[in-house]
């Protein structure tokens, strides 16, 4: 029963493993797409004009601090702390909805001042790619809200532990797409 | 990605590596050349972190399958990514 159990339990993970890969390319591309238009102003404004230093450090730190956090709550729910997990995942929500408040308050500050994804080339991948970052924080806050209940209703057994696990995963994988938007999209136009 | 110590650890290297990038653009004590190819190096260090210390993989030990897929998404973002840039790039150079 056991064996059986973890067996199709790595089958799960190994298959979230894939999904999480798949995402990866489907960034990449976006990533690729992004370079491609990067000079394609139109005569609209660039991310030089646009982008501000205070607000991608706070975004930044938020993201980072929050990867801590969901590592910690994982740790605690493994050792069968269920009051520290839920804490550290409250921390994690409150930490990822700032990062949201934040950027849905820049993009939509963009849009409010002529600068849309219908400007330009370089604002059209430049939606996309933050967008598409952005919805994927949002399915990890609803998730992170799921597993709280989860852990609070059914407590820490393995089926509980192991979506938590790969839901730490999951938000790990969207701070590394972060390193990858702050060091490609908004550093080189701050400089 | 059990221990505490990991967590830890990759938490420090990844704060000094966002820091570091970080601060040379706001203080712009380097020209922008190098800065940016430091900004890069950065970046795919502590891509490398992460990966290491919050999910926990270890080339050569560790979960065979996971890591074939890993480096044949790797080989797939080179070529795919790589491809488009060298593509792209060289058709504006020639149309310009």
């Amino acid at each position: 029963m056991t064996t059986a159990v973890r067996h199709s339990d790595s089958e799960v993970s190994f298959g979230f493993w894939l999904y999480l890969m798949s995402d990866a390319i489907l960034f990449g591309l976006i990533f690729a797409t992004f370079v491609v238009m990067s000079t394609n102003l139109a005569g609209g404004p660039g991310g030089t004009d646009l982008f501000s230093m205070t607000n991608l450090s706070m975004q930044t730190a938020l993201l980072l601090t929050s990867s801590l956090t969901v590592a910690l709550a994982h740790h605690a729910a493994m050792e069968e702390r269920i009051g520290p997990a839920l804490v550290w995942l409250a921390l994690t929500f409150a930490l990822g909805a700032g990062f949201l408040v934040l950027e849905v308050r820049e993009l939509s500050g963009f849009v409010a001042s002529g600068a849309g994804p219908n400007r330009s080339g370089y604002l059209s991948a430049f939606f996309t790619l933050l967008s598409t970052h952005g919805l994927h924080v949002s399915a990890g806050l609803i998730w992170i809200g799921t597993m709280m209940m989860q852990l609070l209703l059914k407590g820490p057994n393995s089926r509980v532990l192991s979506r938590l696990s790969r839901l730490t995963l999951f938000w790990h994988f969207l701070d590394i797409v972060w390193i990858g938007i702050f060091s490609v999209v908004y550093l080189p136009e701050l400089f | 990605m059990q221990g505490l110590r990991p967590i830890l650890i990759g938490f420090a290297l990844a704060v000094v590596l966002t820091v570091l990038p970080f601060g040379l653009v706001a203080t712009r004590l380097l020209p922008r050349d190098m800065t940016l190819w430091l900004v890069g190096v950065a970046a795919v260090t502590q891509i490398m972190v992460h990966l290491r210390f919050f999910l926990g993989i270890r080339l050569g030990s560790g979960d065979r399958e996971r890591n074939g897929a890993l480096i044949f998404a790797f080989v797939l973002l080179f070529i795919m990514v790589g491809g488009t840039l060298w593509v792209m790039g060289n058709l504006n150079y020639r149309m310009m």
